[in-house]
């Protein structure tokens, strides 16, 4: 947790600009007090996951839940449940991480170049373009699902890698938030003169450009992350086939599994599904302490200027 | 503009505007599929209905006129609506508080705040949902355990009269530190002159609270603020968890798009579901931006 801090204390630091008569009050004990019911409120729900995941199946149901079992038995159980059903978690991890680096980073890697053009290019029909795209912010994702399941089934691709691929490469929020952070990072100077140079519009692109709109890049990245990670509505609806599952996916079939009872297994169920949980968010909490100091920038302009 | 006057003014023009279409076309054509592409077959299917003679028959707005009349799909909504006006303000005022309470200076460790507050968000909504879903349930529920532990009989949350403030509470959990995070990030680009002058005229910390950090949070406020009530339109993921901890309270149309996946789904009524969609889709529109008008107007008055 120091390190959390101390990362955190890093990103605060470099702005430094609170003003002298705000230091000079002092600290405020009341308001650290309810600072810290927050803080319980957020972590004590995961400290219960860790604490859950680490007893075994008996202990699980006969010690309190807010505190670890007689035997540590997490590392057990992370063997058990990457091993479980000829290791379909790994199998279901894999295709996490396909459909989040694919379709994130092909999201983000649109959104910037789209983004870029509608910030720094002036050509016919770019206002009425970016409202279209502002107004499917507001359609939400989930109202699609059931039509793009209909349509996939159509052209054939329900049931293979592509149908949750292909939505996902779509980011409308990443779009606004890169004409934003285009429109101030990259100054119409650079690009001038990169042109007087006798640079062409591409190159200007992938050597000045890119590079000055790295922050805002990373943002959408982390959050179009978030959201593939996450995703569950259309995966559950496009894919039939258990090897093609995201961990949402298959998390909530063990879920199933273990409250039906028809396995005869469903006690056990519950370790490989808390254990398999704990695993499944790790890597996008790394993902945001290790970033923290991108997202916070690009995020901030992103909902500041509109 | 020194262009013009190098190379006339035709070409780099050209050039310019075949560029910008370039850059724009990748993602114009994944929106085209993703969005465009979905949002147009459902309308055109929910013009049509499946007969047992005569097939797939044009229908014309008979699907909108059941749909209308559904009293299904209208408790569903009257659900999500009732989410949305407790759920949505309780979240954004503690998004709110613990965003000016980080920023105030005045709090021990705020980047460690900030941080774990936040990190809920980065939980996916299944993960939230059964972890929330087992600490609610009876088999090695947390709630029930505390209640023995104090000797009481605590609440069964997954019962039919806690069933949405259960939900409720799951996704405040999953979101404050979100809002909080763009709340406190509108509060960071506020300018430093601000203070210095408002402070020069003898504003106490509430005074500047209130006549300089609230104004300058009214875009980002928006902003959460429609998010927030797109999001209650489109419950799904928790309910749709929780139904298989809690069958019994959880119905097929718990929320209109547990009823459109479960009638297409579960039902076969393509185009019933296509239809109920649709007006899911414009109710949410709709009310997102009255919302929007709402609040820009209001605090304008402010």
């Amino acid at each position: 947790m120091t390190a959390v801090a101390e990362a955190g204390a890093a990103a605060r630091r470099r702005p430094a600009h609170r003003s002298p008569q705000v230091r000079r009050r002092g600290k405020s004990p009341t308001l650290t007090v309810i600072m810290l019911v927050m803080f319980a409120y957020a972590v004590l729900p995961l400290f219960w996951l860790l604490a859950n995941a680490s007893k075994t199946s008996g202990d699980l149901f006969s010690t309190f839940g807010l505190w670890f079992g007689g035997d540590f038995h997490l590392f057990a159980n992370i063997g058990e449940t990457l091993s479980y059903n000829n290791g379909i978690f790994v199998r279901w991890f894999g295709n996490t991480v396909l459909y989040s680096v694919v379709g994130a980073g092909g999201a983000a890697l649109l959104a910037t170049i789209g983004g870029y053009a509608l910030a720094k290019y002036d050509f016919p029909g770019r206002k009425l373009l970016f409202a279209v795209v502002l107004g499917a912010i507001s359609i939400p994702g989930t109202a699609l699902a059931v039509p793009t399941y209909l349509l996939f089934s159509q052209i054939g691709i329900v049931d293979t890698p592509w149908a949750v691929l292909i939505p996902s490469l779509c980011s409308p929020f990443g779009l606004y938030l890169m004409r934003v952070y285009a429109a101030d990072a990259v100054p119409d100077s650079i690009l001038e003169s990169a042109r007087i140079d006798g640079a062409g519009e591409f190159r200007i692109f992938r050597t000045i450009a890119l590079r000055l709109l790295a922050p805002g890049f990373v943002t959408v990245l982390l959050f179009s992350l978030v959201a593939t990670w996450n995703n569950y509505f259309l995966p559950l609806i496009v894919l039939n086939t258990p090897d093609w599952f995201p961990l949402t996916v298959g998390l909530n079939q063990w879920n199933a599994q273990a409250n039906s009872g028809t396995s005869g297994a469903g006690d056990a169920t519950y370790s490989l599904i808390l254990t398999g949980s704990l695993l499944s968010i790790v890597p996008l909490i790394i993902a945001f302490l290790v970033l923290q100091r991108f997202w916070q920038s690009g995020l901030a302009t992103g909902s500041v200027k509109q | 503009m020194t262009a013009p006057a190098r190379a006339g003014l035709a070409r780099p023009f050209l050039r310019l505007r075949v560029a910008g279409y370039a850059f724009f076309l990748p993602f114009f054509v994944v929106f085209l599929v993703a969005v465009v592409a979905p949002l147009a077959y459902a309308i055109y299917l929910s013009f049509f209905q499946e007969r047992m003679i005569g097939g797939t028959v044009f229908a014309g707005l008979a699907n909108y006129t059941r749909a209308i009349g559904d009293a299904l799909f209208g408790a569903g909504l009257a659900r999500v609506a009732l989410f949305l006006v407790v759920q949505v303000p309780i979240m954004l005022l503690l998004a709110l508080g613990c965003a000016l309470a980080i920023d105030s200076g005045r709090l021990r460790w705020p980047s460690l705040f900030r941080i774990t507050i936040f990190m809920p968000y980065a939980v996916p909504a299944v993960v939230a949902a059964l972890m929330w879903g087992y600490m609610y349930g009876d088999q090695f529920g947390l709630v029930g355990q505390i209640g023995d532990a104090l000797g009481v009989t605590a609440p069964d949350p997954l019962s039919h009269s806690w069933m949405l403030t259960s939900i409720a509470n799951m996704v405040t959990w999953e979101y404050v530190g979100y809002n909080m995070i763009i709340l406190y990030a509108a509060l960071r680009a506020i300018p430093e002159e601000l203070y210095e002058a408002a402070e020069m005229d003898g504003a106490g910390a509430i005074r500047i609270a209130w006549s300089i950090k609230l104004p300058a949070l009214r875009p980002a406020l928006i902003v959460a603020t429609v998010f927030s009530v797109i999001g209650s339109f489109q419950l799904f993921n928790e309910p749709n968890i929780l139904q298989k901890i809690a069958p019994a309270v959880i119905t097929t149309s718990y929320t209109p798009n547990m009823y459109a996946y479960n009638l297409a789904f579960n039902g076969q009524q393509i185009n019933y579901s296509a239809a109920v969609a649709v007006v899911l889709g414009l109710v949410t529109v709709v009310v997102a931006y009255v919302v929007q008008i709402i609040t820009a107007r209001r605090e304008k008055t402010l």
